[in-house]
């Protein structure tokens, strides 16, 4: 005799411990396993494409900030460039080496959160995030030195910085640099052969090669399955092809892989600080702009590699003082596409694994 | 010239006084026992004095348990407010339930929008009384930034829920978040059982 | 650095492809017939030395008389990459076939295009709003909404 099972609907989120942030999965469950399953964006839909139409270009700057708040530098980095290339704005080489600094700080400490994160969803509640934090609140310090914010920070004006480093700046990101190495390899210790780490996430969620290039995924999502694409290489901006580094990537597409892909970054990235700080420059730290950008007629798009993936700002000019279309190219939004395929055929348990996996900031989903 | 005394006999007063010495002396022959010797002592070590009000207020505000709710940006503030170095463990809410049932405090940690308002009402009617909110953030208050895109963000929660403390910033430091409950505590503290107001 | 490929070459390539496809061309971008939208972007994605496996944004503008969809291009293999756009017309209905079936990636952009601009993507699978509610009134990107 065979059971028969009705299919029935749960709902996770929005508010979820797990779903970071405000999002939804509507999932259809049969028994424990989901059989289809229904993503549901725009709790946190707050019009910044829209808003960014009747601000100037200047103003926009914090509406960046908060898109991806985990990666707030890396944002402002984006659309300036995005501005500079619309207006035909130079930066002077030291504004360059440092935004590449504070990028690629920003990757660490936004990594940082993703991994902790992971290990929440994966059930090691609140004790791997409690280590990353706390060398999170060190990048966190880094910054809030140069513009005593701590976590929007609005640093970057076309042509450059807000400002220039203060002094005590390099010798604290030198400690920094000395410090860090060794605690990623605590991280390790602590987790990358964890028995239980393994049995989770390897061979969960896998997303071979061929979908995560069809569906448009970027970022460690599009790494973890063993693509090697980063727009820091493929397309190099800003002074990246100065530095030596490697793109670290996965082989199964798995959930495992992405995590790892996440550390090995981290890795990276404190390798081009590395040599960015050796070869900073001095000079201006921000070219001479006019107060009110007014870019002529015409359209441009910039892309960085966020620590989320291909981020790009698209913008649309008329020659005003506000642009006349905002555009962000949202790499968590795009990541999410296979979701669905991602987690039919799961249980409940790994479909938080799978999710957390992808490493979403709700913000830049919805916009 | 005899000195007639005012009193029949002052040396009567003064056996009087002699006398109540003596009874006194006669009646203290053990050291007094303690007032509340009746109580066990187990139970005698155990008592203070003080009114019901104060009592379950120190006891509501020593332990208010926040609920997991996480929308926006602020929300970071907060896990670095919950984590090893603002700590909030040291006022007794290092524990985010995420269930809104087992929760006192929502602490309304980023931008409310249309879409998800009536979740945040229903977190709200979930929680079980008495429980207090705190507006985290610029957002929270009115909408913050994001005030003027009026299609999709609700200018502050306060639309939806009472809110308890305002806590304004872009995001709130830790610290200015601390003090808000600190704020908060201040206010559990002066609530009373009879006004059904906490 | 990914190369632009020059817009002109390609839209000539594609006008002796699918003839009346191409509307303009100019040094960023060229401008494309909707109705060809689906085999020119098989055409663009499978042919060898163009191999375009990567749609990496999508996004609409409403210039009042008409809606501008935009559409970026990238081959990971040959690291180039395409801007090309797509017009249509009518402010009640306007319309577009979806890039769906060709490349998934375009699935969610679609769904917020039709929820922001109000622009319907033909042969989408799931054509709903994306960020907003069900029952919401007007589409927020346009030049004309009221909020
Ligand atoms: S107040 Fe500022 S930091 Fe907080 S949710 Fe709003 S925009 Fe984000």
């Amino acid at each position: 005799m065979t059971l028969k099972t009705e299919p029935f609907v749960v709902n996770i989120g929005p508010q979820h411990p797990s779903t970071h942030g405000v999002f939804r999965l509507r999932t259809t469950l049969d028994g424990e396993v989901i059989v289809d399953v229904e993503p549901i964006f725009g709790y946190l839909h707050r019009g910044i494409e829209k808003l960014a139409e009747e601000r100037t270009y200047g103003g926009i700057i914090p509406l960046t900030d908060r898109l991806d708040y985990l990666a707030s530098m890396s944002n402002n980095m984006g659309y300036c460039m995005a501005v500079e290339k619309l207006a035909g704005i130079e930066v002077p080489e030291r504004a360059e080496y440092l935004r590449v600094i504070l990028a690629e700080l920003q990757r660490i400490a936004s990594h940082l959160i993703g991994v902790g994160a992971f290990f929440n969803d994966l059930g090691a509640m609140m004790t791997p995030i409690v280590y990353m934090i706390r060398e999170r609140e060190k990048i966190v310090d880094l910054f809030e030195m140069l513009c005593g914010q701590r976590l929007t920070y609005n640093f970057m004006r076309f042509g450059g910085l807000s400002q220039d480093i203060p002094e005590e700046f390099l010798p604290a990101l030198r400690k920094f640099l000395d410090q860090m190495p060794r605690f990623i390899d605590e991280y390790d210790q602590l987790l990358m052969d964890n028995e239980i780490v393994l049995a989770r996430s390897k061979d969960v969620g896998v997303l071979p090669a061929e979908t995560a290039i069809n569906i448009s995924a970027s970022g460690p999502v599009l790494r973890g399955s063993g693509v090697k694409w980063d727009i820091r290489k493929a397309d190099p901006y800003s002074v990246y092809d100065r530095f030596e580094f490697d793109i670290p990537t996965g082989t199964a597409g798995d959930a495992y892989d992405r995590y790892r892909v996440k550390v090995e970054e981290m890795r990276q990235s404190l390798r081009i600080i590395e040599q960015a700080v050796a070869q900073l420059p001095g000079g201006p730290f921000r070219s001479k702009v006019p107060f009110l950008v007014r870019p002529p007629v015409g359209e441009a798009y910039a892309h960085i590699e966020s620590a989320r993936g291909d981020l790009g700002f698209y913008l649309v000019s008329d020659n005003s003082i506000a642009p006349y279309r905002f555009h962000v190219r949202a790499p968590s939004l795009i990541n999410l596409t296979a979701l669905r395929e991602m987690l039919i055929g799961w249980k409940v348990a790994d479909a938080i694994i799978i999710f957390g996996s992808i490493d979403i900031v709700m913000g830049e989903v919805d916009r | 010239m005899e000195i007639v005394p005012e009193r029949p006999s002052l040396i009567e007063l003064d056996r009087h006084e002699g006398q109540v010495i003596e009874d006194m002396k006669a009646a203290s022959n053990r050291p007094l026992s303690d007032p509340v010797a009746w109580l066990e002592e187990d139970i005698e070590r155990n008592i203070l004095l003080t009114t019901v009000d104060a009592m379950i207020n120190w006891a509501r505000g020593s332990s208010v348990w926040p609920a997991m709710f996480a929308p926006a940006c602020c929300a970071f503030e907060m896990i670095a407010m919950a984590a090893s170095r603002f700590d909030v463990s040291r006022f007794g809410m290092e524990i985010f339930r995420a269930s809104p049932r087992q929760a006192d405090l929502m602490i309304t940690a980023g931008t409310l929008t249309w879409k998800m308002a009536p979740n945040v009402k229903r977190i709200y009617d979930q929680m079980a009384e008495p429980k207090w909110v705190l507006a985290m953030g610029s957002c929270g208050v009115s909408g913050g930034i994001f005030a003027s895109s009026s299609y999709a963000v609700v200018p502050g929660y306060n639309r939806i829920i009472p809110v308890d403390v305002y806590v304004p910033g872009c995001p709130p430091r830790p610290e200015a978040l601390l003090y808000g409950i600190r704020m908060l505590h201040q206010k559990i503290a002066k609530g009373s059982l009879a006004r059904h107001d906490n | 650095m990914t190369a632009v490929l020059s817009p002109r070459n390609i839209a000539d390539r594609l006008e002796k492809e699918f003839p009346g496809s191409i509307v303009s061309s100019d040094d960023n971008s060229f401008e494309m017939n909707s109705t060809f939208l689906v085999p020119a972007a098989r055409f663009l994605k499978d042919t060898p030395g163009l191999d375009f496996d990567f749609l990496s944004y999508i996004t609409g503008i409403d210039r009042y008389d008409h809606f501008e969809l935009v559409y970026h291009l990238v081959s990971l293999k040959h690291n180039h990459s395409l801007t090309f756009k797509v017009r249509c017309y009518g402010r009640d209905n306007p319309s577009a076939p979806s890039l769906t079936p060709v490349w998934r990636g375009a699935d969610f952009q679609e769904r917020e295009i039709f929820d922001l601009l109000g622009v319907r993507f033909e042969g989408h699978p799931n054509l709903k709003r994306i960020v907003l509610w069900e029952g919401f009134d007007g589409h927020p990107l346009r030049k004309d909404f009221l909020g």
